[in-house]
């Protein structure tokens, strides 16, 4: 059995690579691997969450005038109490499910979670959030940077990004990590259906894979990725038939829920992945946000969040697996406090941050925005909410107290926060 | 097989996306220089492959339902690659990819808008087939492959994908709408780094008022989508700006009457099109679309191509012209150094291995799971180009389509090596060969030999061709160095 890694970053972007290793070899790396149990499922809801719809200061006068049409009445809301600040808030009326995680103590709510000259670009906003570098958002994410802390040599399911291209956040200098969509796709075809040719087809790809030349890092990037992708087959394979705890239901008709069943199957499996990447999209609400809607909009984000959370923390909940997980859910940024003509909300500063999970401390942490114009908790003259908690303060709770590594080294300075406690 | 000069193929492969076996006889009896002008001298009036739909001895569409490519996805889709297969302009149908990537509009917001098939219809309507001579964004794409940037970027702003995909259809006075206006400056033309938060929010006033007009009836073939400049809905003061947006220097827009208001818009468009900043940006672009997006562009690339660019008054023929013959593009250093994208190896494997009887819908699950859909980029800023499409679920999808490919060319491949069934050596040669690829040796070459040899002693009996063919284009093109260009 041959074992070798090679490094390299270009443009930002790492391979690891593995010379082939029996699919065995690798299992029991992970369960070595994975011994401690704890995963990470980042959540990422793409284009920008309008906060003050997710968690809504329904009490407050100016919430209202500057969103004629797109305020929460404060007889919908779900109320949660106030924040210490006494400023009161409430869910938006469809996350029933994640009132009662949060009754359970199981949700940290960090109010105006961001950072300094928050960036209204998508691209930029994301790269920040992914680097947890807003001086210089390029090259490997915060998560990539934790899984090369790992003993080497590291399982390549160490992290799994459940979309199709693996998100910034994950690229690490060494570590490469599996973007797998879709499990059941995840399989070795062959021209000569599924006999001995398969084999030999099988096997002759993995020997072509195992050419790394140096003087070619693209190639062996490539080739790397097949390696990886052969050499974990068998084990993603079988969270295909994963059966979820009984009573709890992953709608077809919800890709998130979909996602978080696979993420709950490679658990239960024990295929010791220790970071999940999840994300939702449609939340850059522009036009037609329709918060108040019964199935549109807004409204029809907030319902399918809902679900796919409620499913997959019921689910863990059953399985015996929830205070082994945290789910860390955040945005590229908030949006715009006043609603457009257009009945949308164009791009903000400062957004909202949750952490959920079983050995998670429940709470609001922080303080709510006054959103009358020329209010210090307010920028762009009065236009977006400021922040208050630096994200990279979160990421360096979890990378602390939850990961077990050190988050100094991993986000590049000391952004650690007496005060936020999420464990 | 004709031979072509390790250029031509080089330059079918990055300015078009490979060569079938007609393209290689063809191309064979060109220099580089003559190749480079037959791609980049066609007129887009003659060059419409459409009408060998469904016909054979081509790429196949599906069968058992109506073609309707003006009004459902997935044969809008089918369309587009069958023109990228068969067009005898490989050059204009790979640039309205870049353009399509460039100025990424997604199917998908505009349908949660408006519906289908309308949406369909405003990303790939051909107008001299529609019922109300819809254009799509698609054949703007294709009709400007090689035109005037700065009046593409006119269009654009006048499209009615474009209007609903960044909302501009809702631009008015009072409340403007930010979306264009800010990618219009980030992505389409100047970049991030040029522009101020100030600039968004002026632009997104000097746009109010461009909106759309449809007129019968929505979801039917008399639904009619067209661009209108709505004066009641233009701001009419001033706009200012932190760059020039008139040859005299100035920054600032003077205010307007409503009715004359739509000039604001056409400056400032102006303004970034002649933009230096632009014309940087569209060389480094063009770089990282033509000759590498792992190396960093080199600088007197950029100084050449954005000085093309300005001096051809924003004409891309020219500068597409410039890259193609420059000395980067052209090193042979380059040579299959490009990460492929999903489209480029889908389209190149087909002409490559063969796609009589081959349906092109069966590519449209393996392209999603590559990482492309065809009119459904993942948001404006395109597609993560380079290493971002080998994740190994992307990779698995690449193998598996090779296969089914390859499943599908089976007895077709059996025919064409029949002649060089001697040896395992002289099968590997014919596929290598028919495959624009460089030769292969040591260890991956003795793993493809080994594979012809695994489960008995070569004989090239007619049942041991059939299997083996199939399986070498399998792993042929399911390896790594087929997925560069």
């Amino acid at each position: 059995m041959k074992f070798t890694r090679r490094e390299f970053i270009r443009d930002g972007v790492a391979a690891f690579t593995v010379g082939f290793a029996a699919p065995a070899f690798l299992s029991d790396l992970a369960r070595a691997q994975g011994a401690t149990g704890r995963s990470l499922v980042v959540l990422y809801l793409s284009g920008g969450n309008d906060a003050l719809s997710m968690l809504v200061p329904y009490q407050d006068a100016a919430y209202h005038t500057r969103r004629p049409t797109q305020a929460v009445p404060a007889i919908n809301v779900i109320q949660i109490g106030a924040d210490r600040s006494g400023v009161v808030l409430g869910f938006h009326p469809r996350l029933v499910g994640l009132k009662q995680m949060f009754d359970a103590g199981h949700v940290r709510l960090i109010q105006r979670s961001g950072y300094p000259q928050s960036s209204r670009s998508h691209f930029t906003g994301t790269d920040i959030w992914n680097t947890a570098s807003p001086a210089s958002p390029t090259g490997s994410g915060w998560l990539g940077r934790y899984l090369d802390t790992l003993p080497s040599p590291v399982d390549p399911l160490a992290g799994w990004a459940t979309v199709r291209e693996v998100p910034r956040a994950l690229i690490g200098r060494t570590v490469s990590v599996p973007a797998i969509n879709n499990p059941a796709a995840y399989q070795f075809n062959s021209p000569n259906g599924i006999g001995a040719e398969q084999g030999f087809a099988r096997e002759a790809m993995t020997r072509i894979s195992s050419h790394l030349p140096t003087e070619k890092p693209h190639l062996s990037f490539v080739n790397a990725t097949t390696q990886a992708a052969l050499a974990t087959l068998d084990r993603v394979g079988s969270v295909v038939n994963y059966q979820p705890s009984t009573g709890v239901v992953y709608p077809n008709n919800n890709a998130l829920a979909q996602a978080l069943r696979a993420v709950a199957g490679a658990m239960f499996r024990g295929l010791g992945t220790k970071v999940f990447w999840v994300q939702t999209g449609g939340y850059d609400t522009h036009a037609s946000q329709n918060v108040n809607s019964a199935n549109l909009g807004y409204a029809n984000l907030m319902g399918t969040l809902d679900t796919a959370l409620t499913a997959f923390y019921t689910d863990l909940k059953n399985q015996g697996l929830l205070q082994n997980t945290m789910i860390v859910v955040f945005s590229e940024f908030g949006r715009r406090i006043s609603e457009n003509v257009s009945g949308g909300t164009d791009h903000g500063a400062a957004g909202l941050m949750m952490t959920i999970g079983g050995s998670v401390q429940g709470g609001i942490h922080g303080t709510a925005a006054n959103l009358q114009p020329g209010n210090p908790t307010l920028e762009n003259n009065g236009g977006d909410v400021t922040w208050e908690t630096d994200f990279r303060s979160v990421y360096a709770s979890v990378i602390d107290s939850w990961l077990g590594a050190d988050s100094v080294s991993i986000l590049g300075g000391n952004f650690r926060n007496s005060g936020l406690t999420i464990v | 097989m004709a031979e072509l000069s390790p250029f031509v193929e080089h330059l079918l492969r990055r300015a078009g996306f490979g060569a079938s076996e007609a393209e290689r006889e063809r191309f064979s009896r060109y220099t580089y220089p003559i190749a480079v002008s037959v791609l980049t001298n066609f007129n887009p009036d003659e060059t419409n492959v459409d009408d060998k739909i469904n016909t054979p001895g081509y790429v196949q569409i599906p069968g058992n339902r109506q073609f309707l490519p003006n009004q459902v996805l997935a044969d809008a889709r089918n369309r587009w690659l069958f023109r990228m297969v068969h067009s005898p302009a490989p050059l204009q149908e790979k640039m309205a990819l870049i353009w399509h990537h460039h100025f990424a509009t997604a199917h998908s917001k505009i349908a949660g808008t408006i519906g289908n098939p309308d949406a369909v219809r405003l990303m790939a309507a051909k107008p001299s087939e529609d019922s109300t001579n819809q254009r799509g964004q698609i054949e703007l794409f294709r009709e400007y492959a090689l035109g005037n940037f700065h009046e593409l970027l006119v269009e654009v702003a006048k499209d009615p994908a474009m209007l609903y995909w960044l909302d501009g259809y809702l631009n008015r006075r009072g409340s403007p709408q930010e979306n264009f206006g800010r990618e219009l400056m980030e992505l389409f033309t100047i970049g991030v780094d040029h522009h101020t938060e100030s600039d968004v929010y002026a632009a997104a006033r000097v746009f109010t008022g461009w909106n759309l007009v449809q007129t019968g009836t929505r979801g039917t073939s008399n639904a009619n989508y067209a661009f209108r400049y709505n004066a009641n809905n233009h701001d009419t003061d001033a706009k200012e700006f932190s760059f020039p947006i008139y040859r005299d220097g100035s920054r600032r827009i003077q205010p307007r009457s409503a009715a004359a208001g739509m000039q604001d818009g056409l400056d400032l468009i102006s303004a970034l099109a002649t933009h230096p900043e632009t014309a940087r940006r569209m060389a480094r672009r063009l770089w990282t679309w033509f000759v590498s997006e792992t190396e960093t562009p080199d600088d007197a690339f950029v100084d050449q191509i954005s000085n093309v660019y300005l001096a051809n008054d924003t004409n891309m023929k020219p500068v597409i012209r410039a890259v193609l013959f420059s000395k980067p593009f052209t090193d042979p250093a380059r040579f299959h150094q490009r990460y492929g994208w999903p489209v480029e190896f889908v389209v190149r494997s087909l002409k490559e291995v063969g796609y009589s009887g081959f349906n092109v819908d069966t590519a449209a699950t393996p392209m999603l799971n590559m990482g492309q859909q065809l009119f459904e980029p993942p948001d404006v800023n395109g597609w993560d180009l380079g290493p971002g499409w080998f994740s190994t679920g992307g990779m698995l999808a690449r193998l598996n389509f090779a296969s089914a490919l390859a499943t599908n060319q089976r007895a077709a491949l059996r025919d064409a090596a029949r002649a060089h069934n001697q040896t395992p050596e002289t099968l590997l040669e014919f596929a290598i060969g028919r495959l624009s690829i460089p030769e292969i040796d040591g260890e991956e070459r003795n793993a493809l030999l080994d594979y012809i040899r695994a489960g008995g002693a070569w004989t090239g009996s007619e049942s041991q061709l059939l299997t083996k063919t199939a399986g070498l284009f399998h792993l042929l093109t399911g390896s790594g160095i087929y997925q560069f260009v």
